[in-house]
């Protein structure tokens, strides 16, 4: 059911919507259009003049290929992230279900990692796996692994990888508790009833009923994976070894802020606003459609 | 097909709260048990154990011969009807029905004709495809009915099914309840707290308080012959009038040969036993209570009457039609002697026979 408002004046409206369409015309719209023109521009070295290009970045964008290894390396990057960090923290959250002794200090610690700030979450992480000092690292070495995030691409992508969904897992585990206790107990005692054991209970009744909760989260940590990884991967590999964990955010920064590239870091940032844009309409057209109830 | 057993069941709650407190009883096999009482008195509690959904503190519980305190609800083989339904949000009617028997393994073409049979006995077949929030309530206790029947489980239990449902829905569901469970004729038990459902469903009623039993019997001998006050004035509407009399009126009352404890008793008196006679009117050995109406309650078929006795404390009367008396009337209420209660001092206990 729909409620509609009613409002004595015409004006009042408009009035009341002001503040927030000032806000989204003005750290938005302006910026983005910003983005867009500058993405047309070419400037030279010193910065001494500049000239209209038309589409002249981007196809210096999509003819270079590291730009493409970027590219694999963001999607690379975000499922792992999203896939980490989303199933982790359900079990968490399953297993904070639970009636248990001392579940709200378990929950509350839970949370805690969400409070700290991405650069030290990837500052504590680097310590962590430090080929030479970290305490893990020399875990994996005592293993036989020859671990070293600093010269290893693969190394390096799992260490962010795993930064960030730490980091993430916080926030989902919250939404999943709370998704969880959202369902009925009765439902799930009428399941255990009807004969299915617990595994099967949860595959066929807990997680269909979750999927509202697992799809909201399915697109913050995707947004996530693409933009608030930044202040992790900075802090920990900047983009590297040799590129290996470089996402396309990193990049805008790299070669915009680092290299000076105004133009070509305006036209990497049009084009992931196009993706960020069109994953979620993706998202919300095709996989809402199968979320149930 | 198994009764279900009950000894010495115990529950404690995690908070050291005592919700049932030693019961011991047995539900023939076939047989309809309504457990009643108020809220809080442990009878959801005790079904949940049954049921599983819930841990048995200390003593037994049996489904046929078999112990089942420490057996997962799966492996019970019951069916339980819940108070909001609880039916599967995501899943369409056949689907919620289908579910416990593709938990069970059984065939496809098998779960398809079981469906459909259960759907046709519940007139439910043509909401098959829809999802339960396409439903109305009285479609969903139908589902939810559906789920249980559909598996053919050695027990039925009842969580209070009909206390969503409108009046109307529920006086209809109520007998088809009951006319399901005779045509299956499966052990069922099932609990309220609304004593005309548990007399009309009950063929045994056991009538709960504060975690323990009050009384166990057929819906009229309990009525009939209620074992304690708490159940006098639980089962029947308006509630039996219960009168604090001591030891010499109370003898006076029942007799010479009547054994009236010396500390006097409690009489009670139903108020569809009492009729009222003009003031000064007299009974041959009966009761006689002179009373002023203060309020009368006409509901059609018959008035109840509201009356400040005599002798201080209040009286119910129930009169057939609506020519009932006027406010401040005087009357005298009385009754034989043979339809009167008398109770222990504390209502513990039935004196006379």
């Amino acid at each position: 059911m729909q409620k509609r408002a009613v409002f004595g004046h015409r004006l009042l409206p408009y009035l009341l919507l002001a503040p927030q369409i000032a806000v989204t015309l003005v750290f938005f719209y302006w910026p983005a259009s910003q983005a867009v023109w500058q993405s047309f521009l070419l400037q030279d070295a010193f910065g001494l003049s500049t000239r209209f290009v038309w589409f002249e970045n981007y196809r210096a964008l999509f003819s270079d290929p590291a730009y493409y290894n970027t590219i694999v390396v963001t999607f690379v990057f975000s499922a792992a992230v999203s896939a980490l960090s989303l199933s982790i923290a359900l079990l968490l959250a399953v297993m904070a279900d639970k009636p248990l002794r001392g579940a709200t200090a378990y929950r509350t610690l839970l949370i805690w990692p969400y409070a700290v700030a991405p650069a030290v979450a990837g500052v504590l992480w680097i310590f962590m796996f430090q080929p030479s000092l970290g305490i893990l690292a020399r875990g994996l070495r005592t293993l036989g692994v020859d671990w070293n995030p600093l010269l290893d691409g693969t190394h390096a992508m799992i260490l962010v990888i795993m930064a960030a969904a730490w980091k993430q897992i916080s926030y989902n585990f919250l939404f999943f508790l709370a998704g969880l206790q959202a369902i009925p107990k009765s439902v799930i005692e009428a399941a255990a009833i009807d004969g299915a054991r617990p595994v099967r209970r949860f595959w066929t009744i807990v997680f269909p009923l979750l999927s509202p909760t697992t799809f909201f989260l399915l697109v913050v940590n995707i947004v996530y994976a693409f933009f608030d990884t930044f202040g992790i991967i900075d802090a920990m590999t900047g983009g590297g070894p040799s590129k290996a964990t470089e996402t396309l955010v990193y990049k805008v920064y790299q070669d915009g802020r680092l290299g000076g590239d105004l133009g070509g870091s305006a036209a990497q940032s049009v084009i992931l606003m196009v993706i960020v844009i069109a994953l979620t309409a993706v998202q919300f057209r095709y996989i809402e459609r199968r979320v149930t109830y | 097909m198994a009764g279900v057993t009950f000894r010495e069941v115990r529950k404690i709650y995690a908070g050291g709260i005592e919700a049932v407190k030693g019961v011991s009883f047995a539900v023939p096999d076939g047989a309809f048990c309504v457990l009643v009482g108020p809220s809080g008195c442990g009878k959801s509690t005790l079904l949940r154990m049954v049921a599983g959904v819930e841990t048995v503190t200390a003593g037994e519980i049996r489904i046929g011969e078999r112990v089942v305190n420490d057996i997962e609800p799966a492996e019970r083989d019951i069916a339980m009807v819940f108070q909001n339904y609880a039916l599967y949000p995501h899943m369409t009617v056949y689907n919620n029905m289908a579910y416990g028997l593709r938990n069970r393994g059984v065939p496809k073409p098998e779960i398809d004709r079981l469906v459909r049979e259960a759907a046709r006995i519940l007139e439910i077949t043509e909401l098959l495809k829809r999802k339960p929030r396409e439903l109305s309530g009285g479609q969903r206790q139908r589902v939810a009915m559906g789920r249980a029947i559909v598996r053919q489980p050695k027990a039925f239990l009842f969580d209070e099914p009909l206390s969503n449902l409108d009046a109307k829905l529920r006086v209809s569901m109520r007998v088809e309840i009951k006319k399901l469970q005779r045509q299956f004729g499966t052990t069922s038990i099932y609990v309220t707290h609304d004593q005309l459902e548990a007399m009309t469903l009950a063929d045994m009623l056991v009538v709960m308080n504060a975690g323990r039993i009050e009384q166990i019997g057929a819906p009229l001998e309990v009525y009939e012959r209620p074992a304690t006050t708490f159940v006098a004035t639980f089962i029947g509407a308006p509630p039996m009038n219960l009168l604090r009399l001591a030891a010499a009126e109370l003898s006076g009352l029942l007799g010479a040969s009547a054994a009236v404890p010396p500390e006097g008793g409690i009489l009670g008196v139903r108020p569809e036993d009492l009729v009222l006679a003009p003031a000064g009117a007299r009974s041959d050995g009966g009761l006689a209570l002179p009373l002023t109406v203060e309020t009368v309650e006409r509901v059609g078929p018959e008035s109840f009457v509201y009356g400040r006795l005599a002798r201080g404390g209040d009286v119910i009367v129930r009169i057939p039609g609506a020519a009932a008396p006027s406010f401040g009337e005087q009357a005298v209420a009385i009754a034989p002697r043979h339809k009167l209660h008398v109770f222990s001092a504390d209502g513990s206990r039935r004196i006379n026979s």
